[in-house]
């Protein structure tokens, strides 16, 4: 059963000098392709994870999944969940400090959803299911006449999940939920995710730079770089056997502590701007197995044995010739 | 502490006076680096890591003030000079990397001019002499065709290559000390391995010390030769980097050491400590860390524990004292 199927979804951006300046100094409109054609599927209670480097179009995907940005081509088709309707969906944003409003109490925040959706009525009915919501998340019901300057950072993205839950999601969209917190909350953070996870049978898009947590957290992982996916694959199989060359270039580079004598690859050069990006397949400037062809043609999704899909022509022509 | 420590901290106490009564953000912090080693500190936010690393270079934001101990640079007292002689410390003896390396290079000056100034201001060189030195630190600091990056602006590097012009800028007074404040947080994992590589094989050239200030347990652990973990202002944990991970005495290292996601295995749920850090301004008695401490004795919540050694490393926990007694 799938939760969501994205096809083909590609966003640009216009970042053109303005009008002024393109007839005065002859510059061409430009534009800045942030996710380029691609094509993913979330099973329905399951975690799909996006992974990348910063500028890699990861949080562009979030917002294009929950409407916040109109998808320039492409198409977002969220499934029929149980009741038969459209899945809902709700988002949880990386900087805890931002996404709350400074001036709204925390009842306030968590009730806004259930007033705009209808979902309760009356004021009884209201304050009931947020002292629950606020329960659910590991605070208590009184914390609800606070305001959000009185709590520290995990507790606010508690409270941000205790707003997402409000609306009765069954699809969550989780932008970099931890990564403005320390490692113990985080911690805390995300055993909550996983706990609701189980109890409320919701499907997680998941976003993330860290390579740790996305595996503490999903079933399936897709590497994004420069706009596309270069490989999806379950989470255990990913780990194991990384295909593409980028993703084995990101676990190679992750700091680890229980095996810090590892030798870490270092790896050189950046990831270029999405405003030139490379021809051909956009690793190949930095791939160590990149040759011609990488450098004119576009490398195809390709299904693996595996279940998996990476876009690569090294992987392709390996499969194509088993030695 | 060893006489050829470059640093030596004895008993350091950092104070902020307030309108509530004074809050004591550093509280008997005691630790040293030698030469050619990598220090790291650790501790979540708040912990006063990064206030470690400034009171170390006399940076401390007014109304805080050193209130007690003593900081020594390569057998020197410098916690107590005064400011135009601390001027002449920092930048010529101790070299500091931040974390944001965008907000730590001046947007209007090229590369070139903001090291040939600090080399020349603390080094003995004329401008031609100077800016050769710029281009060499430029290479060494691995950046490429730097005779043409030198006369670049910042805005022209990206993150990786100005946070290897900031480390330039760190190394041109030929410092024995570096404070590395989250030197890699801003960068990508590819970027951050890159970095920390890089301040590895400078600290081993040059036999620099450097205090690597990080809440990254990772980056600790490739990269330093011992570690120091903070808890609410305090030390409560310092010794080689593979024993406090193998092996972590206190138990909010244990515990820290739990909720790092692990590459190798997936566990159903992370270790948490429940609760979190206090307040500066509500430091329990006895151990600052006892309301979340699973062990906890009755000893905890008066006494605060010292440093105790044990194998290689030192700890703050009564569980230590207890078990050498029995």
């Amino acid at each position: 059963m799938i939760a969501l199927t994205v096809t083909d979804l590609t966003r640009e951006f216009d970042v053109s000098p303005p009008w002024l300046n393109r007839v005065i100094e002859r510059k061409p409109r430009s534009m800045l392709r942030a996710v380029d054609d691609i094509t993913f599927e979330v099973p329905l209670g399951a975690c799909l994870s996006l992974v990348g480097e910063s500028g890699c179009g990861k949080s562009t995907v979030a917002r294009l999944v929950t409407g916040l940005y109109e998808p320039t081509k492409g198409e977002i088709a969220f499934s029929n969940g149980k009741t038969g309707e459209r899945l809902s969906a709700q988002m949880i944003f990386q900087d805890p400090y931002a996404s709350l409003n400074p001036r709204w109490r925390v009842f306030d925040i968590i009730a806004e959803p259930l007033r705009e959706f209808s979902l309760r009525k009356g004021m009884a009915e209201i304050a009931d299911r947020v002292a629950e919501l606020l329960t659910t998340v590991g605070l208590s019901a009184t914390d609800g006449r606070k305001f959000p300057h009185e709590f520290s950072g995990g507790q606010r993205q508690r409270i941000s999940i205790a707003r997402a839950l409000a609306g009765e999601p069954e699809f969550l969209v989780c932008d970099e939920p931890t990564s403005a917190l320390d490692v113990s909350v985080q911690a805390q953070i995300l055993n909550l995710m996983r706990r609701l996870q189980d109890e409320m049978g919701l499907t997680y898009l998941f976003i993330s730079h860290d390579m740790s947590v996305v595996r503490h957290m999903s079933d399936q992982i897709a590497v994004m770089y420069l706009g596309r996916i270069v490989e999806q694959a379950a989470t255990e199989t990913l780990f194991a056997e990384p295909k593409h060359p980028y993703t084995r270039m990101l676990l190679e580079t992750i700091p680890n502590v229980r095996d810090p004598q590892r030798r870490r690859t270092v790896q050189a050069g950046e990831v270029p701007s999405p405003m030139n990006p490379p021809s051909g397949c956009t690793f190949h400037p930095r791939c160590p197995l990149a040759d011609e062809r990488c450098k004119l043609e576009r490398p195809a999704m390709l299904r693996q044995p595996d279940g998996g899909r990476v876009a690569c022509h090294r992987v392709a022509e390996a499969m194509a010739e088993p030695a | 502490m060893s006489e050829s420590a470059i640093l030596d901290v004895r008993s350091l106490r950092v104070e902020f006076p307030g309108r509530h009564g004074t809050v004591t953000a550093l509280d008997d912090i005691s630790l040293s680096i030698e030469p050619g080693e990598i220090l790291g500190v650790v501790g979540e936010s708040g912990a006063g890591k990064s206030m470690t690393g400034l009171a170390v270079q006399g940076l401390l934001e007014p109304p805080g003030y050193v209130a007690g101990g003593e900081v020594w640079l390569a057998g020197r007292r410098i916690d107590q000079l005064s400011d135009r002689e601390m001027e002449k410390v920092r930048g010529a003896e101790i070299g500091a990397i931040f974390q944001d390396p965008l907000t730590s290079l001046n947007p209007l000056f090229s590369v070139g001019q903001q090291l040939t100034e600090t080399i020349r201001l603390h080094l003995d060189m004329g401008r031609a002499d100077a800016r050769r030195r710029a281009i060499e630190l430029l290479k060494e600091v691995g950046i490429p065709a730097p005779e043409v990056r030198v006369d670049h602006f910042p805005h022209q590097f990206s993150g990786g290559m100005r946070q290897r012009v900031v480390i330039a800028l760190a190394l041109a007074g030929q410092p024995k000390l570096i404070i590395a404040d989250e030197p890699t947080t801003a960068l990508d994992v590819s970027i951050q391995a890159q970095i920390t590589a890089l301040l590895r094989s400078l600290c081993d050239d040059h036999g620099t010390a450097v205090m690597l200030v990080t809440h990254d347990m990772g980056v600790i652990a490739e990269t330093a030769d011992r570690v120091a973990v903070m808890y609410a202002g305090r030390l409560v944990e310092i010794g080689l980097v593979a024993d406090v991970i193998a092996r972590p005495q206190h138990p909010y290292t244990v515990g820290l050491m739990g909720s790092i996601p692990e590459l190798g295995a997936r566990v159903p749920m992370l270790a948490q400590i429940d609760g979190s850090m206090p307040r500066l301004d509500a430091i329990p008695s006895g151990c600052a860390f006892n309301p979340r401490c699973p062990h906890v004795m009755a000893r905890c919540r008066t006494d605060r524990p010292e440093m105790i050694a044990r194998g290689t490393g030192a700890s703050a926990c009564w569980l230590n004292a207890t078990e050498d007694a029995a």
